[in-house]
C-alpha cells in the first residue's frame, strides 16, 4: 500500500532562507510520527508545507501515490491543528466542529450528527452551544481537535499542539490524540519540543535541525543509538571533544562516580547537585575542564557514594564511564 | 485604480493646469504665489490658526483623556459619545452654532470652534491608548519614590507621545485645511489657504494662482504626514498594553474637582453651543414657534434657494447612502490590500485625509469635463467625490480589526476545505462586520455634513443640506439665519443618530481615526 504521506526531498525556502532542506520522510496509516526539534528548526514549516500552505522550492510531496503540486490546501483533505486553538470567535463550539463538514458539502443534518460524535470523543459532549470565548485553554484544544477529526481525514497534523497547557493536562490530552488516531486508523504528524511528549506518544520520532532532518527512528533506537552529534546532545547526552577531531557522546546514565578520585578513568570536581525525583542530576568538571552531567538514579546515590556529602559541589570524586554507552562521531 | 482615477488624476490634474506649460513645466505659479505678499501671509496665518488650534486642542483633550478613560464614573459611556459629536458635526454646522451663540467673527472664534470640533480626536485617541497602559508602570514608579506630577512627566506623557503625535496631526490636517469655520466664522481679512483656493477659483476664475496655492497646501500637508509618520513609528515603543485596565471610582476631593472641572469645560465648550443651536431655531421673535422649520419646507419668491431646503435634505440623504456605499466597497478592498500587503500603500490611502476637500472639488471639476470623463452634470459627481473623502476613514476603521485576525484562522479554513472565496465570507466577513458599520456611519455623516468639495461640485438646482445653510446664512434677515439654525439644526440631528448607531456598533476602543 502507498503511504498516506511521502514527502520526497522537499526544500521550503524563505528569501535566501532555507526552512526546510531536502526532507524526506513516510507515513504509513495508523502511523503516529513525531517531528522533535529546537524551536526556529523548521518543524512548523513542514506542516504548513504539507498542508499546502507554504510553497515548495524543491521536492514533492505524495499522498497516497499521488502528486499533491496541483492541489489546493482546502482540496487536500488533511487535518491541521495549531498550538493556539485557532477557534473560530464568531461561531459557537458545534458551528466550529461543522465547518469542515459544511465546506465538504456535507448535509447540515449529517454534519450536526458527526460533529456532536467528534465532540463526544474529545470528551466534550454538551458543549454545543458555547461560545468560543468561554471555554478554557484545554477546552478550546479539544474542540480545535474535535474540529480536525471531525471529517475524519486520513493525516492529522498537530503543530505543538498542548505547548500552551500545565503538564498534566498535556499528558492526559497525548494521550487521548493516540487513541483517537489510532481509532480513526489515521496518520499523525505530530511537531514539539517537548521530548517527553515526543517519546510518549511516536511510533517512530523524526529529529529535525535547521530545516534538515537528522534521523528518524523509534523512541528506544533514538536513545541508544543517535545517528549524529546533534541528535546526541540533543537528548542530552554529554559530547566531548576529542584531541583526534572525533565527537564522543556519552549518555548521562552511563557514567558513574566513585568518591575515590584515583579510581576511575579520571577525577572531576562536583560543580551542582540537583534533585530530579527519580535520579539526581550531576554536574562535574573533569581536570582537562570537559563538563559532564551524570545521572545517578536516587537509591543508589547514598549507597554507592558512602554518603550524600560525597558528591556535594566542591568535592573532587573519580568518573567512570561505561565504554557500551558510548558512541564516537567521526567528522 | 479607484483612488488613482478619483484622487490621483484631479490632483495630478490642478498641478498639470498650474504648471505646465507649452514651454514644459513651469513653477511661476509657484513662486508667484509665494513672492506675493499678500498670498504669503495667508499660508503664515494657515500656519498660524492650525498650529495653535492643535496646541490648545491638545493641551485641554489630554486632561479630559484622562477623566473620560482613567475613571469610572457614572454615565461615563454617553459623555465619551456626546464629546464625540462634535467632531463628526459638519463644519457649517459648528459655523453656524457658534453665531447663533454671539461669537463675533475673529480670530479667537476660529480657534475656539476648532478646538470644539477637534476635541474629541485627542479624546480618543490619547484616551484610547491610555486605557490601555499598563498601571503597574506607574505603581512601580510610585514605588521607587516618584511624585504624582513625576510619574506623569517621565512614566505617563512619554507613553502616551506616539497618541498625541498621531492625535496631533490629524488636528493639524483638518485645521489646516478647515473650510467652513474659516469662511464663516474668521470675518472679513482672514483667509488661509483653502478659503483663497476658493475665492480664485470661484469668484476670480484665477486658476493658476489657484493651482499655486494648491501646490503649496500639497507639499505642507505631505510634509506633516511624512514627519508625524515618521515620528509616531519612532515612538512606538514596547508599550506593555493590556486590555483595558480596571480603573478606580472617583473618590478623593482632588479628582472630584478634576473630573468636575472637566465635564464642565466640556458642557461649556461642547454643550452650549449645540444648545444654543437648537434653542435659538425654536426662538422667533414672539417668543417660541416652528416658523423657521415650516420656512423650511417652502419656496420663497424671493428666496435665494432654487428648491425648498427640504428637497436638499432628501437630496443630501440619497448622497449620503450612495456615497456611504462606495466607500464601504473600495475602502474595504483597500483595507485588505493594505492588511495582506503592509507596505507604505497606508500612508498613500491616508493621503486624502489630509488634501482639502475644496483642492478635491476643483480638481474633480476640472478634470471631469472634457469627454470621455464628462461627469459635470452627473448626479454620481457628488457621492463620488463624498466618498473619496470618507475612504480613509472607512479604511481606518476596518484595517485595525482586520490585521488584528491572526492569520492561522484562515489557514485553518482552508485546511478544513474552505476556497479563498469561501474564507473570506467565512472568516474576514462575520469577524470585520462590525468595523464595516462603524465605518459606514462615518462615511455617512462626512457625505451628510461635506461643503468644501460640494460647493465646487452641487447644481444650483441639486443643493445638499450644507449647501442651503451656507446660502441663507449668506444672506441678510432674520428669517433667513433663523432658517439657517434650523436647518443646522435637523442637519445635526440626522448626524447624531449616525454617530449614535456608530457608539453602538463599536467594539470598545477599536477604531481609530
Amino acid at each position: 500500500m502507498k503511504p498516506v504521506l511521502d514527502l520526497q526531498e522537499v526544500s521550503v525556502r524563505f528569501g535566501d532562507n532555507t526552512a526546510l532542506d531536502r526532507v524526506s520522510l513516510a507515513l504509513a496509516a495508523n502511523e503516529t510520527v513525531v517531528v522533535l526539534g529546537p524551536s526556529g528548526s523548521g518543524k512548523s514549516t513542514l506542516l504548513r508545507a504539507i498542508a499546502g500552505l507554504e510553497p515548495l522550492a524543491h521536492g514533492r510531496i505524495e499522498s497516497g501515490g499521488i502528486d499533491l503540486a496541483p492541489i489546493p490546501t482546502h482540496r487536500r483533505g488533511f487535518g491541521l491543528m495549531f498550538q493556539s486553538a485557532t477557534l473560530f470567535p464568531h461561531r459557537d463550539v458545534l458551528g466550529n466542529v461543522m465547518f469542515g463538514l459544511l465546506m465538504q458539502n456535507v448535509r447540515r443534518a449529517e454534519a450536526e450528527t458527526r460533529a456532536r460524535a467528534a465532540l463526544k470523543i474529545v470528551g466534550l459532549a454538551g458543549f454545543e452551544t458555547r461560545a468560543v470565548a468561554e471555554l478554557s485553554g484545554g477546552e478550546a484544544q479539544r474542540v480545535a481537535l474535535a474540529r480536525a477529526i471531525a471529517p475524519e481525514p486520513k493525516l492529522l497534523m498537530l503543530d505543538e499542539p498542548f505547548g500552551a497547557l500545565d503538564r498534566p493536562r498535556r499528558d492526559e490530552l497525548s494521550n487521548e490524540v493516540r487513541t483517537i488516531s489510532n481509532r480513526l486508523g489515521a496518520a499523525t504528524l505530530l511537531v514539539t519540543h517537548d521530548h517527553a511528549e515526543a517519546f510518549a506518544i511516536g511510533d517512530r520520532i523524526a529529529i529535525i535541525n535547521a530545516g534538515k532532518i537528522e534521523q528518524v527512528a523509534p523512541p528506544v533506537e533514538l536513545w541508544r543509538q543517535p545517528a549524529t552529534a546533534f541528535v546526541a546532545s540533543f537528548l542530552g547526552w554529554n559530547i566531548i571533544s576529542s584531541n583526534t577531531g572525533s565527537t564522543i557522546a556519552v549518555r548521562p546514565d552511563a557514567i558513574r562516580l566513585t568518591p575515590n578520585p584515583n579510581h576511575g578513568r579520571e577525577s572531576a570536581t562536583v560543580i551542582t547537585r540537583t534533585f530530579r525525583r527519580n535520579h539526581w542530576q550531576i554536574r562535574v568538571e573533569t581536570e582537562d575542564h570537559q563538563f559532564l552531567n551524570v545521572e545517578i538514579a536516587n537509591t543508589e546515590a547514598p549507597t554507592n557514594l558512602n554518603s550524600e556529602s560525597e558528591i556535594a559541589s566542591g568535592s573532587v570524586v573519580g568518573v567512570i564511564i561505561d565504554p557500551a554507552s558510548t558512541i564516537c562521531f567521526t567528522p | 485604480m479607484f483612488l488613482g482615477v478619483l484622487f490621483v488624476l484631479p490632483v495630478a490634474n490642478i498641478l498639470g493646469r498650474g504648471l505646465i506649460t507649452d514651454a514644459g513645466l513651469d513653477l511661476n505659479p509657484v513662486v508667484a504665489v509665494l513672492e506675493n505678499e499678500l498670498l504669503r501671509r495667508i499660508i503664515g496665518f494657515t500656519f498660524l490658526q492650525a498650529a495653535l488650534s492643535t496646541l490648545l486642542t491638545v493641551v485641554v483633550g489630554i486632561p479630559g483623556a484622562y477623566v473620560l478613560y482613567r475613571y469610572r464614573f457614572a454615565g461615563r459611556s454617553l459623555v465619551r459619545a456626546l464629546a464625540t459629536v462634535p467632531f463628526v458635526l459638519p463644519t457649517l454646522v459648528v459655523a453656524t452654532a457658534f453665531l447663533a451663540l454671539g461669537v463675533p467673527p475673529s480670530f479667537t472664534a476660529i480657534l475656539l470652534a476648532h478646538i470644539f470640533f477637534n476635541y474629541a480626536v485627542v479624546v480618543r485617541t490619547v484616551g484610547g491608548l491610555w486605557a490601555h497602559l499598563d498601571p503597574k508602570t506607574e505603581t512601580a514608579a510610585q514605588v521607587l519614590g516618584a511624585s504624582k506630577i513625576k510619574i506623569f512627566i517621565h512614566v505617563t506623557l512619554p507613553a502616551l507621545r506616539p497618541a498625541i503625535w498621531a492625535a496631533s496631526a490629524v488636528c493639524f490636517l483638518f485645521t489646516f485645511t478647515s473650510f467652513g469655520i474659516i469662511l464663516f466664522l474668521g470675518g472679513p481679512g482672514r483667509a488661509t489657504l483653502e478659503t483663497e483656493i476658493y475665492r480664485q477659483t470661484a469668484q476670480l476664475l484665477d486658476f493658476k494662482t489657484a493651482a499655486g496655492l494648491s501646490v503649496v497646501q500639497l507639499v505642507a500637508v505631505t510634509v506633516v504626514l511624512v514627519i508625524t509618520n515618521r515620528l509616531i513609528a519612532r515612538q512606538r515603543v514596547a508599550l506593555g498594553l493590556q486590555s483595558a485596565a480596571a480603573v478606580p471610582q472617583v473618590r478623593s476631593a482632588g479628582q472630584r474637582i478634576m473630573l468636575g472641572g472637566n465635564l464642565l469645560f466640556m458642557a461649556l465648550l461642547l454643550g452650549l453651543p449645540m444648545a444654543t443651536l437648537i434653542v435659538n431655531s425654536f426662538s422667533i421673535p414672539s417668543g417660541f414657534g416652528l416658523t423657521y422649520y415650516r420656512a423650511l419646507g417652502t419656496l420663497r419668491a424671493d428666496s435665494v434657494l432654487f428648491v425648498t431646503p427640504v428637497a436638499a435634505i432628501k437630496n443630501s440623504l440619497v448622497i449620503a447612502v450612495i456615497a456611504a456605499a462606495i466607500s464601504l466597497v473600495v475602502g474595504g478592498l483597500a483595507a485588505h490590500a493594505i492588511v495582506r500587503h503592509r507596505s507604505g500603500l497606508a500612508t498613500a490611502l491616508s493621503l486624502p485625509l489630509g488634501v482639502s476637500a475644496v483642492t478635491v472639488g476643483f480638481g474633480f471639476l476640472i478634470t471631469f469635463d472634457t469627454p470621455p470623463l464628462d461627469f459635470r452634470s452627473s448626479w454620481l459627481l457628488l457621492p463620488f467625490a463624498h466618498a473619496l473623502i470618507a475612504i480613509p476613514f472607512v479604511i481606518r476603521a476596518i484595517v485595525p480589526i482586520l490585521s488584528s485576525i491572526d492569520p492561522r484562522l484562515r489557514d485553518s479554513a482552508a485546511v478544513l476545505g474552505a476556497n479563498p472565496r469561501r474564507v473570506w465570507r467565512e472568516i474576514d466577513l462575520p469577524i470585520s462586520a462590525r468595523a464595516y458599520t462603524v465605518g459606514a456611519g462615518f462615511a455617512l455623516a462626512i457625505s451628510l455634513g461635506e461643503f468644501g468639495a460640494t460647493a465646487f461640485l452641487a447644481r444650483p438646482d441639486h443643493p445638499t443640506l450644507p449647501i442651503v445653510i451656507a446660502r441663507l446664512l449668506g444672506q441678510p434677515g432674520a428669517l433667513n439665519f433663523g432658517s439657517a439654525l434650523a436647518a443646522s439644526s435637523i442637519l445635526m440631528v440626522l448626524v447624531v443618530l449616525v454617530v449614535m448607531g456608530i457608539e453602538r456598533a463599536r467594539i470598545g476602543s477599536i477604531g481609530t481615526f
